[in-house]
């Protein structure tokens, strides 16, 4: 089968690391992902990579493929152009661990910052609701998200401005909206994502819903709705001039 | 020496997928401080990978169902070799476990008036499984996530155990690196729960992820305590075949659930040459039926594809090997012809099948709503692990507790779909509270230095050769030898070799060479999993070579039978106080009378 060269970030920090090439025998339908165990595995044993199911499912496997965030497992090498190196690199909104694995912990300590579910009371006697398919739908669109943060990769807001102390980026947008549209849910996040959850950084490019290797609509159904929200809630003129009664 | 940091916890739960996650919840509700390990990032777990759903019998689409047809499938599945007590509480508390997730948030899909909807799956009489899609271990992992880490349960992301530690008979904790910078840290704890996974990367063709490399049930063993039933290992009939590089993954149960069809070259639809006695009363005897039962008609039948897994798989290696499989040696599963029977089938089988329709366009190009897919045999899961109490869940060493594929009982000597996440469930919250109830009643035990010192310098060994063996060239070895001879049909010349094989990849794992350091090495990581794999390669090896029948998902061609004589028995398998592994065959414990009464009932 084909020789193809792949041009592969190697380091532990961005200003000492820098590029290696190497070429490796390739297969019908092989992904990048097998081609990074390829070479790590007869060329360079320490080669730093994240992996688990090697079926898009588990979203660890995401790096930047000729400069596209994108997951390595389910990127085909006969969608890439071969004839130059295939370029790969760590996703640059988060600290370089080694290699192609960067340090995503931010990611989950913002999670752990957003209210969680607090359900109505059940509706029936034995603990259980009554629910609708349309209602479950809805919401299910936003956890298929396997959380590959490729979408907080591409964000101009963190990768580019860094703001993570003030954003929480489009993926905790999606999970924000899954808790808000929940059917059951009776918790109100909209004065967290107004204020210390900054989803008014957002200024709606789409460069997350192209990532997303779920292909959830995350501006259009999440980041947009959330927005509208936050507008009627704190920036409608009847709203606020209701509030100033309720003040009072 | 190398210094290390401590950590205290009253339980230590080791792995977070679905049964680590229960487990840490359970605890913590109890009051005690919870430390909870994970072999790569929260919520990455294989769990994660789970299609079809879980087995519960909820009966909100059939009202026939309850717990005693879900006990009895759930044995006769098992080729009655189940633990009968832990088949007992499943069954039973299930449908109580997964109306809990619905109150952590999870969102499965609907019956019309609104309660949790249930789909068929092989072996399960009635439609029993909760689903959302084919994504309900995404949905199921990311709600205890979500509550877990609100219930302050202290997490340790990309962490590796090499070894649990002792103090006299009782586990007092276990010592591990961190895959970001290879430190070492030791957690001292009152109790430790294993929740592990299983042992897929033993073998080439597998649905597994990385980390199945049978840590936990190597753990244990080290620490002295018994595995059972380790010569029944499931090959999921359906995984993809073609191309190479996507060999293994899963095609989900839920595929044949909806109505698809296994076929030969021929078109033949060979699943209704071969329908073993048990399960003939339950069977369809013509296409027309088994179409109905897919549809939920509830006087028909199950069609022949969804038989058992253990069964299913041989039909599928039978017809490859007759000369009669795929072009690229599977056999064909087709949903598309649904279009047959129903007008809007392609949006149907993307409504039903979503990650299946993406999984094949993406990776194989087939458009799985237009042709048939590619499919074989897979290997899946580990029937077989560390023997627990039933009620209690605590393993043969006092404070090491086990739950989900690393422990054993509940599915025999085959398992069914759907009740693996089941199990991890049930099974992880009685982990999680007898762990805390096991702390609370013990303290901290002293942790011995030199003890600690001996495991970290035999780990970092590698390190200092200079002419040993690649790492990944071992395990690849090992893949393909437990391949070819210990698969899924078995013979006594073959097993015996892989007994002499193994000998010699123990000696070859004894002296492999890593490069570079200890910051996120693979080499290093793979070299340390080695020693996992051939520990439980072995105990496959040994303990199938000592059953001398066919049953579930151990079958033998040099003995093709089952054998109702000699066959009930449970396969143990420990380490002697010389190091070496040791088997041996334990009777059956008799089922409870009115258990007894049960099965007989349902026959």
């Amino acid at each position: 089968m084909a020789t193809v060269s792949f041009t592969i970030f190697r380091g532990n920090s961005p200003d000492t690391g820098g590029f290696e090439t190497y070429s490796t025998e390739t297969d019908e339908g092989m992904v990048v992902l097998d081609a990074v165990h390829k070479i790590q595995a007869e060329q360079a044993n320490d080669l730093s990579v994240r992996w688990n199911c090697k079926a898009g499912k588990c979203g660890s496997c995401s790096a930047e493929i000729n400069g596209m965030p994108r997951l390595m497992c389910m990127t085909r090498l006969s969608d890439l152009p071969l004839d130059k190196p295939v370029l790969l690199q760590p996703m640059k909104a988060f600290p370089l661990i080694k290699d192609l694995v960067t340090n995503v912990s931010w990611n989950f300590d913002v999670k752990k910052k957003i209210k969680k579910f607090k359900p109505r009371p059940p509706d029936n006697a034995d603990g259980t609701w009554r629910i609708a398919q349309e209602d479950v739908d809805r919401v299910q669109e936003f956890r298929k998200c396997i959380e590959c943060f490729l979408c907080q990769d591409v964000c101009h807001v963190l990768r580019e401005h860094r703001m993570h102390d003030e954003f929480i980026g489009p993926r905790f947008l999606v999970y924000a909206a899954a808790l808000e549209m929940h059917p059951l849910d009776t918790e109100d996040r909209l004065p967290d994502l107004k204020n210390s959850e900054g989803i008014g950084l957002c200024n709606i490019t789409k460069c997350c819903t192209g990532v997303c290797p779920e292909e959830i609509h995350i501006t259009d159904n999440a980041i947009i709705p959330l927005k509208e929200r936050v507008v009627d809630r704190f920036y409608d003129p009847l709203h606020w001039f209701l509030r100033l009664f309720k003040k009072s | 020496m190398n210094t290390y940091d401590t950590f205290d916890y009253d339980v230590l739960v080791i792995g977070a997928g679905g049964a680590g996650l229960r487990a840490a919840i359970e605890a913590s509700a109890h009051g005690v401080r919870v430390g909870l390990i994970c072999k790569s990032l929260l919520g990455k777990a294989h769990t994660v990978m789970a299609e079809g759903g879980v087995a519960a019998a909820l009966s909100n689409v059939d009202e026939r169902d309850n717990w005693k047809v879900h006990f009895t499938d759930t044995m006769r599945g098992g080729q009655y070799l189940n633990n009968w007590r832990m088949a007992e509480l499943h069954a039973k508390e299930a449908p109580d476990r997964v109306r809990e997730l619905e109150a952590w948030g999870a969102l499965f899909d609907r019956t019309k008036d609104g309660k949790i909807l249930q789909r068929n799956f092989g072996g399960h009489k009635y439609p029993r499984l909760a689903h959302v899609g084919d994504r309900t271990g995404l949905e199921m992992i990311r709600t205890l996530q979500d509550h877990g880490i609100h219930q302050g349960v202290s997490v340790h992301m990309e962490f590796t155990i090499i070894s649990l530690l002792k103090s006299g008979d009782r586990v007092s904790g276990a010592l591990g690196y961190d895959r970001e910078r290879g430190r070492f840290n030791v957690f001292r704890a009152k109790a430790v729960v294993l929740a592990t996974g299983g042992v897929g990367r033993a073998y080439k063709i597998t649905s597994n992820s990385w980390e199945y490399t049978g840590d936990g049930h190597a753990l244990a063993y080290r620490a002295g305590a018994e595995l059972i039933d380790m010569e029944f290992l499931q090959f999921h009939p359906t995984g993809m075949v073609w191309p190479p590089s996507v060999q293994g993954i899963l095609v989900t149960e839920g595929v044949r659930g909806e109505g698809g069809i296994l076929l030969n070259k021929e078109g033949r639809r060979f699943m209704f040459d071969d329908i073993p006695d048990l399960y003939r009363n339950q069977t369809a005897d013509n296409e027309e039926e088994g179409w109905r039962y897919t549809q939920g008609d509830r006087n028909a039948r199950r069609p022949p594809e969804l038989l058992t897994r253990d069964h299913v798989a041989r039909c599928i290696v039978r017809e490859i090997k007759a000369g009669r499989g795929s072009p690229h040696g599977g056999v064909f599963l087709d949903i598309s012809w649904i279009k047959e029977k129903i007008p809007n089938a392609a949006e149907v089988i993307k409504k039903k099948l979503p990650s299946m329709y993406h999984q094949f366009k993406k990776l194989a190009d087939i458009d799985i709503t237009k042709e048939p897919m590619e499919v074989g045999p897979t290997t899946h899961y580990m029937m077989g692990g560390i023997r627990v109490n039933a009620d209690t869940q605590m393993s043969t060493v006092p404070g090491l507790f086990a739950a989900g594929e690393c422990a054993a009982g509940l599915h025999g000597a085959n398992r069914l779909g759907g009740n693996s996440l089941s199990d991890l469930l049930v099974f992880g919250k009685r982990a999680g509270e007898h762990a805390a109830l096991f702390a609370k009643e013990h303290g901290f035990e002293t942790i011995d230095d030199a003890r600690i010192k001996s495991i970290v310098d035999e780990s970092l060994r590698p390190f200092e050769r200079t002419g040993g063996e690649n790492p990944f060239q071992v395990q690849y070895d090992l893949q393909d030898m437990m391949q070819d001879l210990v698969g899924i049909v078995r013979n006594e010349a073959e097993m015996q070799q892989a007994v002499t094989e193994l000998k010699k990849l123990q000696e070859r794992a004894q002296n492999v060479k890593v490069v570079g350091n200890r910051e996120y090495n693979g080499g290093w990581h793979t070299a340390l999993d080695l020693q996992n794999l051939l520990a439980v390669s072995e105990a496959i090896a040994l303990a199938a070579l000592q059953r001398k029948e066919s049953r579930g998902a151990h079958f033998r061609e040099d003995y093709p039978a089952k054998d109702d004589q000699n066959g009930k028995f449970n396969s143990v398998v420990r380490i002697s106080a010389d190091g070496q592994m040791e088997i041996r065959k334990d009777p059956l414990p008799e089922i409870r009378e009115d258990l007894k009464e049960i099965i007989a009932e349902m026959k």
